[in-house]
């Protein structure tokens, strides 16, 4: 497979699996591939320690898309036909935004950025983090601006939370405790309430007054805009399950990984949704035939440096070693997702620059399956 | 590790993918074999370490599980930890079961911002302090926490002092205040980053240490840096090899040196950014799966 037909007639993809498997590059590298197929796309991050930043020749990322410098690929002898631009997810002022786009009025937007709870915690509330990415996404999508927007998620934990965010954000919305706690009189009212009475004497000895009147003035105004944020959570639920929308598992080869790829995919079919591809990242490729090596023949090769020779093979010795586990983590792999095969792109070692290995990423994923054959057998130890 | 298992708790944390567990295993092996009671803590009820340890014990009451005789390990589980803390921390006494079987009182505990950073903390915490019975009723001398990932993990050390300050006066704030100052004794509590020698890992190290010290005026005790190749082929080894003929031994022989040589280009830049911060560097475990004897040759690298 290529990442190509991968994404023929998407317009969202999702990038998701476990931490130091190269999502960020497979990200960028899939939407600089896009961009050069003539597309405009925005790529977005939402790790904030992502070094995409970096990746693509910009300074820093903001929370709005910024354009990458086309001469940047130019000066690599690629042209982008298309547009590439980047940005990080910042999920505060994302929040923020929000707040102002849904508050009925300025006062109770006043009193909700001015919360102690919401300034210094909000952010912390359960998937408030996934949700404003997923909304963030929505509202790029909506925009129309793209015609391909990529996606580059947190490690897959959290990834699981991003699926579910827009569900989680509802049920706590509309669940018991927040219409308790944000009743028009707030914690008087509740603790008036027949059956809460207990309950709240035992929660404000726990929190503490201030901890607790707080709170509730948060659920409160919270609430005020509560219709509009369902509103939001059931369109932005509806875009990840849209057929335009995929998601992408990448991986290496490390059993770590490996695992937790297979338990996405099985989540996400559970979930019903999209399961586009997977894409194994830094693998090493063992040769199809590799037999012993004569070190008479590589001392000869090396002018007679018969400790060099020696050192080579076990360097050759300790790659196969590691090709081979490797092996064993896609077999594994591929033995749990019947259907497709991952598209592999091994470990790329060099001083080449990031421009340059992304660019490398990018040839590998889009690649035919025959010309991946070559360029993996070129790599192979 | 001259002076670090003197502390009673290592928060370890680092991105994912460099092998925070592994050397949070092996820093648990090292510290028994000391012959310290050590307890390694996993959060969010992961089980990565028990598994690397080979644990076959079932967890006592307590969720806490002996794997040897003076190691043991503790996978905290947010919803025990939330009845626990009722029961044993706050001046609740009988209302304490009321609450946790409330459902407006779970809601609030996964709903309130922050809450369950603080909980998980809080334990670790607990079992930290002086005069703390642990497993077998006798006290732990050191916690090893396998913290989350650096962002979550900053938030999660963040999290006691946040709600000091949210909450002013009341038991959590009084508790919030206790830990804050737990986790900022350079004496009791030692922060450790683990990284790997790649770009990505390096930068976030830096981040992170830099986090810390605007954030929460702390810094790191110490870095270990994970997975580093043998240094095998010097300059010159590598112009012979270039000119050679093309072979299976020659690739692997220039890709081990790219890689090695990219390594040490990440292992000065962290080095210079860490500004005398010790760094620990354990070596690239090539055979198999990491097994025990693997393991108990990295906790013998960490034990100097």
């Amino acid at each position: 497979m290529s990442a190509a037909t991968l994404m023929a007639g998407k317009r969202v993809c999702i990038c998701a699996g476990a931490g130091g498997v190269g999502k960020t590059t497979t990200a960028a590298a899939l939407a600089l591939g896009l961009a050069v197929r003539g597309k405009r796309v925005a790529v977005m991050t939402i790790d904030p320690a992502s070094g995409l930043a970096s990746s693509l020749g910009l300074v820093r990322l903001g929370n709005e898309p910024a354009q990458v410098q086309p001469d940047l690929f130019a000066a690599r002898g690629v042209a982008l036909r298309g547009e590439l631009w980047a940005m990080k997810l910042d999920a505060k002022r994302t929040f923020d935004e929000l707040i102002h786009l849904l508050a009925p009025d300025e006062n109770t937007r006043e009193e909700i950025l001015a919360n102690r709870i919401y300034k210094e915690l909000s952010t912390a509330v359960a998937g408030s983090q996934e949700f404003t990415a997923v909304a963030k996404l929505y509202e790029l999508n909506a925009s129309g601006r793209f015609d391909a927007i990529v996606v580059d998620t947190p490690p897959s934990r959290n990834a699981l939370d991003f699926l579910d965010a827009p569900q989680r954000l509802n049920a706590f919305l509309e669940g018991r405790a927040l219409r308790v706690l944000a009743a028009p009189s707030g914690v008087a009212a509740a603790i008036a309430a027949r059956g809460g009475g207990l309950v709240f004497s035992a929660l404000r000895r726990v929190t503490g007054v201030d901890l607790l009147t707080d709170l509730s003035a948060f659920f409160r105004v919270l609430s005020s805009v509560l219709s509009g944020f369902t509103e939001r959570t059931t369109a932005v639920g509806r875009l990840l399950s849209d057929p335009a929308t995929t998601f992408l598992v990448v991986t290496s080869p490390e059993p770590s990984p490996v695992e937790e790829a297979i338990f996405f995919c099985r989540r996400l079919r559970e979930s019903g949704m999209p399961f586009g591809g997977l894409v194994v990242n830094r693998l090493r490729v063992l040769a199809r035939h590799p037999g012993a090596i004569d070190q008479s023949a590589v001392t000869a090769d090396l002018g007679g440096d018969g400790d060099l020779a020696a050192r080579s093979l076990r360097a050759l010795r300790d790659l196969r070693a590691l090709a081979r586990r490797d092996a064993a983590g896609l077999r594994r792999l591929t033995g749990e997702l019947e259907g497709g095969q991952p598209i592999l792109v091994p470990q790329l070692v060099g001083d080449a620059g990031e421009v340059t290995g992304l660019l490398d990423v990018e040839r590998f994923l889009f690649a035919t399956g025959r010309e991946r054959s070559t360029l993996l057998a070129e790599h192979a130890f | 590790m001259g002076g670090l298992f003197s502390h009673s708790l290592l928060v370890v944390t680092g991105k994912g993918g460099v092998g925070k567990s592994t050397v949070v295993a092996a820093l648990g092996l090292a510290a028994s074999r000391e012959g310290l009671r050590t307890i390694v803590v996993e959060v969010a009820a992961r089980e990565d370490i028990s598994r690397l340890l080979g644990a076959s014990e079932p967890a006592g009451p307590q969720g806490e599980r002996a794997l040897s005789s003076r190691l043991f390990h503790l996978s905290i589980e947010p919803q025990r930890t939330t009845e626990e803390y009722l029961r044993q921390q706050l001046p609740v006494g009988a209302l304490g079961p009321l609450l946790s079987r409330s459902r407006i009182f779970s809601a609030l505990t996964t709903a309130t911002p922050g809450m369950r950073e603080l909980l998980t903390i809080g334990k670790v915490w607990e079992l930290a302090r002086h005069g703390h019975l642990g497993e077998g009723g006798e006290p732990y001398d050191l916690v090893v926490l396998d913290a989350p990932a650096t962002g979550h993990g900053v938030a999660m050390l963040e999290a006691p002092r946040t709600f000091a300050s949210v909450a002013r006066v009341g038991p959590i704030a009084k508790q919030g205040r206790a830990i804050a100052s737990f986790l900022s004794d350079p004496g009791r509590t030692a922060l450790l980053a683990v990284s790997t020698a790649e770009e990505m890992p390096v930068s976030e190290t830096l981040q992170l240490r830099s986090q810390l010290r605007s954030g929460l005026g702390l810094d790191l005790e110490r870095v270990i840096v994970n997975a580093v190749l043998p240094y095998r082929f010097d300059g010159r080894d590598e112009r012979t090899l270039r000119v050679a003929p093309p072979s299976r031994a020659r690739h692997a022989a220039l890709f081990a040196a790219a890689w090695a040589d990219q390594q040490r280009v990440q292992i000065a830049r962290l080095r210079a950014g860490l500004e005398g911060i010790p760094m620990v560097t354990l070596p690239f475990i090539f055979q198999g799966a990491l097994e025990r004897a693997a393991l108990e040759r990295l906790s013998l690298e960490l034990d100097v």
